[in-house]
């Protein structure tokens, strides 16, 4: 399987001259340029709006003027803003650190196992774990919110933490079989020669150099714990929101300014968005593996 | 694989854990739902409830509000997919055509995939402020000063057609992901090819229209199954936007009204397995292709 994102990122080998400017070519890269402006100002209007909006004064706060720019930097929207969400943000980062690692751990083990140990039936075993990917969670929520509830895990982090990593299960396993897929059998047996057992090759092989294939998954199980809603809003109780159920309930309230939520979106979104300013590349392996094969 | 004589317990007991979490969080918790969906549990002390078949789906398709649910997803889902996928197609067509900076274009246009629907929603509902006179702002406004005014419109609160205006920030958020998945098809094209093509005598066009459309169909086909997926399901958008408002419903916010709010739980469990089945009229073809093309 070719890396679908190192596809994405190359540079093109161009092996043609460069062609000479005509009118018809100016003409057709005027188009494009043009495109291309349209759109990443399509695309970079709402953070363009976020940004103005959450750096004004409140006295230069209304609707009717929400495209100008603020005369002066004022941090106020964001320090209201952060007293509203600071407990939920704190939920947020409690639930992401162990569901993120605890997931990419055990889809790292049945990935060495579906790469590397297979057995009678483990196709289709793999199979049957990636068909888990692919429902709507709607089709299990009510026997999740019930089995939660009996077990006593409701409105806790803890339960909203089991129920991530079990459902980030299916794409940290592909993640993980997919790469070990990469990495050659005769490692492994060499391992098993000089005596390691299937377990100690794990931790003393495969584990070390699994480190890409761990910020890959990392970053997707981060990316999409912080950014859930659906298992949020039924599992959890105000005290244990995390940050997105948070933002919803001062979007829908009257109360809160519409500057404040326009700083609150920006606060409940920074820690995803740097890492994908900073670890762009991975998340987008990541989100690729996510198209199933690419 | 590991051509070793070594018995497979310790391959199942190692992923085991893991097994009995799936196989009870999802083919024991789907089993449990269709069952209440056969049922007439209905309150949280379920002690009493019958079987009672099939009723409920039939009740279901008498019902005035999954009336509006169905058109509602089928207006959204057209509308989405439609314009995601060209637009997605477009842009990776416009990056791929040798630009300098395409690494910026790419971040801007990959950006919104970083962000919860439910703050794409949360800034969107103010750029799509229906607001008129005095009071315009958002787009309505930026049309407006921009002399576009025949574009000013009612965004999600358009009488009957108010999905349309979700579809803007779902389409905002989606048509990065989907260049993405296009480029990455179009950069797996070997340049041979195209100059092959080139040399008997092809213009760009027709290069794209007979050489790259052709074997860019397993990336659309890819792309059409993950992005139904997300519109047949579609719920945090939506609530963000606008609420849980009857004119904007889909059969997510139903079957979570109706499962959390009335503790109807039979009639939430019969609409999440009527999503459940039109999600699978997509994934279950596009897995068996997918399965059989990697066996050859």
């Amino acid at each position: 399987m070719t890396a679908v994102d190192d596809l994405i990122t190359q540079k093109k080998v161009y092996t043609e001259r460069k062609k000479p400017m005509t009118p018809k070519r100016f003409g057709m890269k005027t188009i494009q340029y043009s495109l291309l402006a349209f759109f990443t100002a399509f695309f970079m209007i709402p953070i363009y709006v976020v940004l103005v909006t959450s750096l004004k004064p409140l006295r230069e706060i209304s609707l009717q003027t929400m495209w100008e720019l603020p005369s002066t930097i004022d941090f106020t929207n964001y320090v209201l803003a952060w007293e509203k969400l600071a407990p939920s943000l704190g939920n947020s980062f409690l639930l992401v650190i162990p569901g993120a690692i605890i997931a990419a751990f055990l889809g790292s083990i049945n990935g060495y196992v579906l790469s590397k140990w297979q057995f009678p039936g483990s196709n289709l075993i793999f199979t049957l774990v990636l068909f888990g990917m692919f429902i709507p969670y709607q089709a299990i929520l009510i026997p999740l919110v019930q089995t939660i509830n009996q077990i006593g895990l409701y409105g806790t982090i803890p339960g909203l933490i089991l129920v991530h990593v079990v459902y980030g299960l299916p794409i940290m396993t592909l993640i993980f079989r997919n790469y070990y897929m990469s990495v050659p059998d005769e490692l492994v047996e060499a391992a098993l020669m000089d005596g390691s057992g299937m377990i100690k090759t794990y931790f003393l092989i495969i584990f070390p150099i699994s480190i890409p294939a761990f910020i890959v998954g990392l970053i997707w199980e981060f990316t999409s714990i912080w950014n859930d809603f659906l298992f949020a809003v039924v599992l959890t109780t105000p005290d244990t929101w995390p940050v997105t159920v948070a933002l919803n309930n001062i979007a829908g309230s009257q109360i809160v300014e519409w500057n404040v939520q326009m700083s609150g979106a920006l606060l409940a979104s920074l820690p995803t968005i740097l890492v994908y300013i900073f670890l762009g590349r991975f998340f987008l392996k990541g989100m690729m593996s996510g198209s199933l094969k690419g | 694989m590991i051509k070793s004589m070594r018995r497979h317990w310790l391959s199942i007991a190692l992923i085991s854990p893991s097994l009995i979490l799936l196989g009870v969080f999802v083919y024991g918790f789907i089993g449990l739902n269709i069952n209440i969906s056969l049922t007439d549990e209905v309150g949280l002390n379920n002690s009493n409830a019958n079987f009672i078949g099939f009723e409920n789906y039939i009740k279901l398709l008498d019902d005035p509000r999954f009336h509006i649910d169905i058109f509602n997803t089928i207006v959204f889902s057209l509308t989405f997919i439609g314009v995601t996928l060209a637009l997605g197609l477009g842009l990776a067509i416009l990056i791929d055509s040798k630009i300098p900076a395409e690494g910026f274009f790419r971040s801007v246009y990959l950006l919104p995939m970083a962000v919860s629907f439910i703050v794409t929603g949360v800034v969107w509902r103010w750029l799509m402020n229906p607001a008129t006179g005095e009071r315009t702002s958002g787009l309505n406004l930026l049309f407006d000063v921009f002399g576009l005014d025949f574009l000013i419109n009612q965004w999600h609160l358009t009488p009957t057609w108010g999905m349309l205006g979700i579809a803007v920030p779902a389409i905002w958020q989606m048509s990065g992901y989907t260049m993405a998945l296009f480029l990455a098809g179009l950069r797996g094209i070997p340049e041979e090819v195209k100059e092959a093509a080139r040399m008997d005598g092809a213009n760009e066009f027709g290069i794209y229209r007979r050489v790259i459309m052709p074997m860019l169909k397993p990336v659309a086909l890819s792309a059409v199954v993950i992005l139904a997926h997300i519109s047949l399901k579609v719920f945090d958008l939506i609530i963000a936007i606008a609420g849980k408002q009857i004119a904007l419903d889909v059969p997510a916010i139903y079957m979570w009204q109706t499962t959390f709010d009335a503790y109807n739980f039979a009639r939430g469990a019969t609409l999440a397995t009527y999503i459940l089945i039109s999600v699978a009229l997509f994934v279950i073809p596009y897995l068996i292709v997918t399965n059989r093309k990697e066996k050859v």
